[in-house]
């Protein structure tokens, strides 16, 4: 029985020349949520992608259960890790009820056909994002929000242990963004699936993950429980804001208000 | 909306979807039937479809024999095999590539496959297997090359087809000085090599390019849940356990294959290669692979095309020179819209 742990070792990845991170070493706790935050551009989609074997790393290794997810075959892979990329392509005219069926792609042999397991799979991922309605329109004419859930029905499609998901709640309203990250908690719980996501909303990502990872210029910053990892000076370090960071009385977590330059009492200085 | 309903929703739906694009390829291939035979039917004559038909028996039929069996046949069947590999090869690099503009014909890869042909045949003088190997060598050069120079923008990027559409300029230029060093100049010759023609054809011709579309042909129809796939985008695609590198590399070889050997015998037939995956799309709609739609598409504008060229408009033309008349605006189109939206 596989516990489906996954871990960077001495990972170093990058584009070409150029390095994003090098020698970096992270464990995911198995079915857990965890949570990665840092500014744009310090390579948390470049980490998520070379966990997934989308990008062949430069030296070190992902281990997947102890085997490198280098040396499994792609389907094999995609029957137990699922991503959903930062900006996903639809084809044209591509049909909802079509394209989260993509996502049974690694369940289907090279000659078995669609069968009455993907189609069970296809209508519980349409289910669980609300997409049901919308199953015979085209992506295309949706706007970002339904097409956002789109994706991720496709991403539950997959029916995978480890689902990695690069800013799942981009596009969604707030209530969206609350279901869908629910949802991430109720599969969870029910499946035991190991949840690995990108979120900006350092609050929400507190409120949700048993586990953060602050990245900061291809290095980990910070690693651990919410309570740990989301403080004053890590915000400070990361993002270089200044904030204050209290007890969220919802959920006895942090909470961080940003200070800027306006709109609060006591103005941050210019250069925090 | 209960599960049990979008269930049922989602099963006829996908019912429809398969039934529709069966078809689709139905309809297509007899369209293409009916015009394979109505091209053997008409020409300066009209031979009877009965007479026809015996002579595609093997029975000797005085007047038609020849006319049939001689003059139409051989022109059609090249008609059919080149359309087939133009349209397949085609669409295959528009899927993988994700852009209707990076077609074969345009980034010039059968160019420099007529390049080839033109050296092998009227420079050195060599037989047909040598005259395709070296047009398929060639136009894996010049894929080699055109994904070399514009590596680095991704593979689907604007600057593949513009380094392309370079390539492709250089190589006609080549063609025609190579044509134009030849003792035996003429015209004929010069239009096969630069827009592609069925003048002159006979039916040992058709034996590579059978073979091409029965080989690699048939892998890169194979590859068709890939290439679909590719469509997502690559990093789609590799998450949901595409092997992408492996996936191009097969549909690069295999496109290229019976793209290069049509074009060794027929010559570069004008945007055939560029017109059909589009076509076919519109027909079928966004319901599954293009691949094969495209092939009958390809196949029923070379055979039409060629037709029109010799009969039905006034003065005798090469079938490229109709194709490209028909190809030539929807470039423009194309090319006007992604100046629009900002995209190639
Ligand atoms: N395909 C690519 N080719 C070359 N460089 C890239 C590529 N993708 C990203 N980069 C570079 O790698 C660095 C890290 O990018 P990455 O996408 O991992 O950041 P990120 O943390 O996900 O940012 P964001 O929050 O904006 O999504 C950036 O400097 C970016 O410019
Ligand atoms: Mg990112």
């Amino acid at each position: 029985m596989p516990d489906n742990t996954l871990s960077a070792r001495d990972l170093s990845s990058g584009y070409g020349e150029r390095m994003i991170f090098q020698g970096l070493n992270l464990q995911i706790p198995a079915g857990r949520i965890t949570a990665i935050v840092g500014a744009n551009a310090c390579g948390k989609s470049t980490l998520l992608r070379t966990m997934s074997r989308l990008i062949a790393p430069k030296a070190g290794q992902v281990l997947l259960d102890g085997k490198s997810i280098h040396a499994m075959s792609p389907r094999h892979l995609a029957r137990t890790l699922g991503l959903l990329p930062q900006s996903p392509i639809a084809p044209e005219g591509i049909t909802v009820a079509d394209l989260v069926g993509r996502g049974r792609h690694p369940h289907q042999g090279f000659l078995s056909r669609w069968t009455a397991r993907d189609d069970q799979a296809v209508a519980e991922a349409l289910q669980a994002t609300g997409t049901q309605d919308l199953a015979e329109r085209a992506v295309d004419e949706l706007s970002g929000g339904q097409r956002q859930r789109v994706w991720i029905a496709m991403a539950l499609a997959q029916q995978t242990d480890l689902l990695l998901l690069d800013e799942p709640t981009t596009y969604l309203d707030i209530c969206h963004q609350v279901e869908v990250l629910d949802l991430l908690v109720d599969l969870n719980r029910a499946r035991a699936t190991t949840v690995v996501m990108v979120l900006h909303d350092l609050n929400l990502a507190a409120r949700y993950a048993d586990h953060l990872v602050a990245m900061r210029a291809g290095s980990i910053d910070a690693v651990g429980p919410p309570d740990q990892v989301l403080t004053r000076d890590m915000v400070r370090r990361v993002f270089g804001l200044d904030s204050m960071v209290i007890s969220d009385p919802a959920s006895g977590r942090p909470l961080m208000l940003p200070l800027g330059r306006h709109g609060v009492a006591q103005p941050a200085a210019r250069s925090a | 909306m209960t599960l049990q309903t979008t269930l049922t929703r989602l099963q006829t739906a996908r019912h429809r979807r398969r039934s529709a694009h069966a078809r689709a390829v139905a309809g297509l291939s007899a369209a293409l039937a009916l015009a394979f035979l109505i091209t053997l039917c008409v020409g300066q004559s009209v031979t009877p479809p009965g007479d026809v038909l015996r002579v595609l028996a093997g029975i000797d039929v005085p007047g038609a024999s020849f006319t049939v069996g001689q003059l139409r046949l051989p022109r059609v069947v090249l008609a059919v095999l080149s359309g087939l590999s133009f349209g397949l090869g085609g669409a295959a690099f528009q899927v993988m590539l994700r852009n209707p503009l990076a077609s074969p014909d345009i980034i010039g890869i059968n160019a420099g496959a007529s390049a080839a042909a033109v050296f092998a045949i009227v420079t050195l003088s060599l037989g047909a297997p040598w005259v395709a190997i070296m047009a398929v060598v060639a136009g894996l050069a010049v894929a080699a090359a055109i994904f070399g120079l514009s590596f680095g923008d991704g593979i689907s990027g604007g600057r593949l087809i513009l380094v392309g559409i370079g390539v492709s300029a250089m190589l006609d230029s080549a063609i025609a000085f190579l044509l134009a060093q030849a003792p035996a100049w003429d015209l004929q010759q010069a239009m096969r090599w630069l827009t592609g023609s069925l003048n002159g054809a006979t039916l040992d011709q058709a034996l590579w390019p059978a073979l091409a579309l029965a080989t690699c042909g048939s892998l890169l129809i194979g590859q068709r849940r890939g290439l679909e796939m590719l469509r997502l985008g690559e990093d789609t695609a590799a998450a949901l356990g595409t092997d992408v590198a492996r996936t191009r590399l097969i549909v690069i070889l295999t496109a290229v294959g019976i793209i290069a050997v049509a074009t060794a015998i027929t010559g570069p037939i004008a945007f055939v290669a560029f017109l059909s995956g589009p076509i076919a799309a519109r027909i079928v709609g966004p319901r599954g692979s293009v691949l094969i739609p495209a092939a009958l598409v390809g196949a029923l504008l070379v055979l039409a095309g060629d037709f029109a060229g010799q009969f039905l408009l006034p003065g005798r033309y090469p079938v490229g020179v109709v194709t490209g008349a028909i190809g030539a605006p929807y470039l423009i189109f194309l090319i006007i819209r992604a100046n629009k939206t900002g995209a190639t």
